[in-house]
């Protein structure tokens, strides 16, 4: 419990950073695509461009912070070495595990509830399934906090993890149907937009809000977990060896 | 936490190795440390001082053997093993995002303590005299309030058993004396102290017991009086009138060192006498300016123990 209060306490300090910039980040998004696409997409019958773009909008923030917050405090520690701190202290792995990703989750959260609030100011938006919008972003969440962590215990210096951050997780956020519809792609996408986890967060995290989605949400609840789950079993396996932070 | 002869080690090393690489770190440690010492960890760079501390503390995987805290392995029974163990880092870390208090109460937290420990920290912060720092972020600490900070951290769980990796590098003479004060204390108070420094009097000031680590393998392990007594000469060191005198190849074979005028020369204390040595002197055309007869301490203890592996 000390460390998940330490590890949000951490970026509450920052809160503009770590907060507030990527809600505006978000918003600057939405008023951009509003303005140019609204009139003229509409990628779902009877849903506006907006709309459709939103919730995208929202898990893709989440996800990017989620991320950010285990990944890069961890590699700050790692660098300034006060890691020790936690390696020292009574703190099995699962401990250890839990605290950060709980952390990075409750970033992940508080920056999706920035964005969803004023875009509420904007956009006509409808909360159809809230049960499984929450499911979605705390799936996402968890999901990205454990690979954040994968990659700030990996990550050997800043620019791996920013290898990381750049060629896995912002490619995967963006090509996961954040602006566009799955039925919009040419066949191949489609099919290579399946392997995409982060599409199933989207997905699932859009039906929440207007109950269509291009795919079953029990479906990607199911890869959700799965990906979530696996992940987390690395991350354990990761602490349990002691691999490259126990000599 | 007196020591008797039911209770187990306060640290226990046994066969321990640890390989990185090529490279052999530790080549079969054996070492037993007993409730309520001062002991002395002593070696050069690179002897493997901190690659035991470090499996001790659970920072590093031995490649092979145990290490128990008060008879709990460090790996099997880890949680326990770290209750009982507070540890000094050599390296000034900190985490810049929290001030002093805020970092003493989370060290606090990952032990399970609750705000009960609070009295202990504001005490500990009194004896380490960052009462007034408690408050101030880290980042704006200096480097000698930063290990007070460290040590503070170590002990906000009152262990029993304390680490101390080379408490003393690069602080000042005040804060040394703080240090010292406060290791002396923590004895006093029954605690056990691992004291790993390069200041070799330090080590002969304070502990009872040193090995001394060379290539990660221990080459000497003893009371800090028998290792002391170990060595069979006196020192002689006498001041000369002629500072670039050459010297006969009698007297070059026990000198120890020459630094200008300043001769050190050994002198077997049973064997041989002082004034033989003055006479080869006088013989060799040296006029003695100042004499003083030196015990040798830890220092030349060291120097020849590890000097003597290399040769």
């Amino acid at each position: 419990m000390t460390l998940f209060t330490k590890e949000t306490r951490r970026f509450l300090k920052v809160l503009i950073q770590t907060v507030f910039t990527p809600v505006v980040t978000s918003l600057l998004y939405l008023l951009v695509f509003r303005q140019v696409l609204d009139a003229h997409v509409q990628p779902l019958p009877g849903i506006t461009y907006s709309a459709f773009l939103v919730p995208g909008l929202i898990m893709m923030a989440l996800v990017q912070n989620a991320f950010a917050n285990s990944s890069s405090s961890l590699i700050q520690s790692k660098y300034t070495g006060n890691i020790i701190f936690i390696l020292l202290a009574p703190l099995s792995p699962w401990e250890i595990y839990l605290a950060f990703a709980l952390a990075a989750l409750t970033r992940g959260l508080l920056v999706g509830l920035g964005v969803w609030l004023i875009a509420l100011l904007l956009v006509d938006l409808p909360l159809i399934h809230p049960l499984w919008a929450l499911v979605f972003a705390v799936l996402g969440g968890g999901l990205l906090g454990a690979l954040g962590f994968m990659a700030g215990v990996w990550a050997d210096n800043f620019d791996r993890l920013a290898a990381f951050q750049n060629f896995i997780v912002l490619p995967f956020s963006f090509l996961s149907g954040v602006f566009y519809s799955l039925a919009d792609l040419p066949p191949l996408w489609r099919e290579l937009s399946a392997l995409n986890p982060f599409f199933y967060l989207v997905d699932g995290f859009r039906y929440g809000f207007l109950g269509v989605s291009d795919t079953d949400p029990l479906l990607s609840a199911g890869v959700c977990s799965v990906a979530t789950l696996l992940a987390s079993v690395i991350c354990l396996t990761m602490l349990h060896t002691g691999y490259k932070i126990r000599g | 936490m007196p020591s008797s002869l039911f209770s187990p080690p306060a640290l226990a090393v046994t066969g321990l190795h640890k390989h990185y690489g090529q490279l052999h770190a530790l080549r079969g440690i054996d070492l037993t440390i007993a409730p309520g010492e001062v002991f002395g960890l002593l070696g050069r760079n690179g002897a493997g001082k901190s690659t035991l501390i470090n499996i001790i503390a659970g920072l590093v995987r031995a490649s092979a053997g145990q290490a128990a805290v008060l008879g709990h392995d460090v790996v099997s029974d880890y949680r326990e093993a770290r209750r009982l163990l507070g540890v000094v880092p050599q390296e000034l870390v900190h985490d810049p995002f929290f001030t002093v208090r805020e970092l003493l109460n989370i060290q606090s937290g990952y032990f399970g303590l609750d705000k009960t420990n609070r009295p202990w920290m504001k005490e500990l912060l009194k004896i380490l005299n960052l009462t007034d720092k408690a408050d101030t972020n880290m980042q704006r600490l200096s480097g000698g309030m930063k290990r007070r900070v460290l040590i503070a951290q170590a002990l906000v769980h009152r262990p029993p058993v304390i680490i101390l990796d080379e408490p003393t590098a690069g602080v000042d003479v005040e804060l040394r004396q703080i240090l010292w004060h406060f290791v002396r204390r923590l004895h006093g108070d029954g605690h056990t102290i691992v004291l790993t420094t390069h200041y070799l009097h330090e080590a002969e000031a304070l502990c009872g017991r040193i090995a001394i680590l060379h290539e990660g393998a221990v080459i000497a392990l003893d009371s800090k009086d028998a290792l002391l007594a170990r060595n069979p000469h006196r020192l002689l060191v006498v001041t000369l009138a002629q500072p670039d005198l050459p010297l006969p190849e009698t007297l070059r074979q026990r000198q120890v060192s020459r630094e200008g005028a300043t001769l050190t020369l050994r002198v077997h204390r049973v064997e041989e006498q002082v004034g033989a040595v003055l006479d080869a002197l006088r013989q060799a055309g040296a006029e003695v300016v100042d004499l003083q007869i030196r015990e040798p301490g830890l220092e030349d203890i060291f120097l020849e123990l590890t000097g003597s592996r290399e040769k």
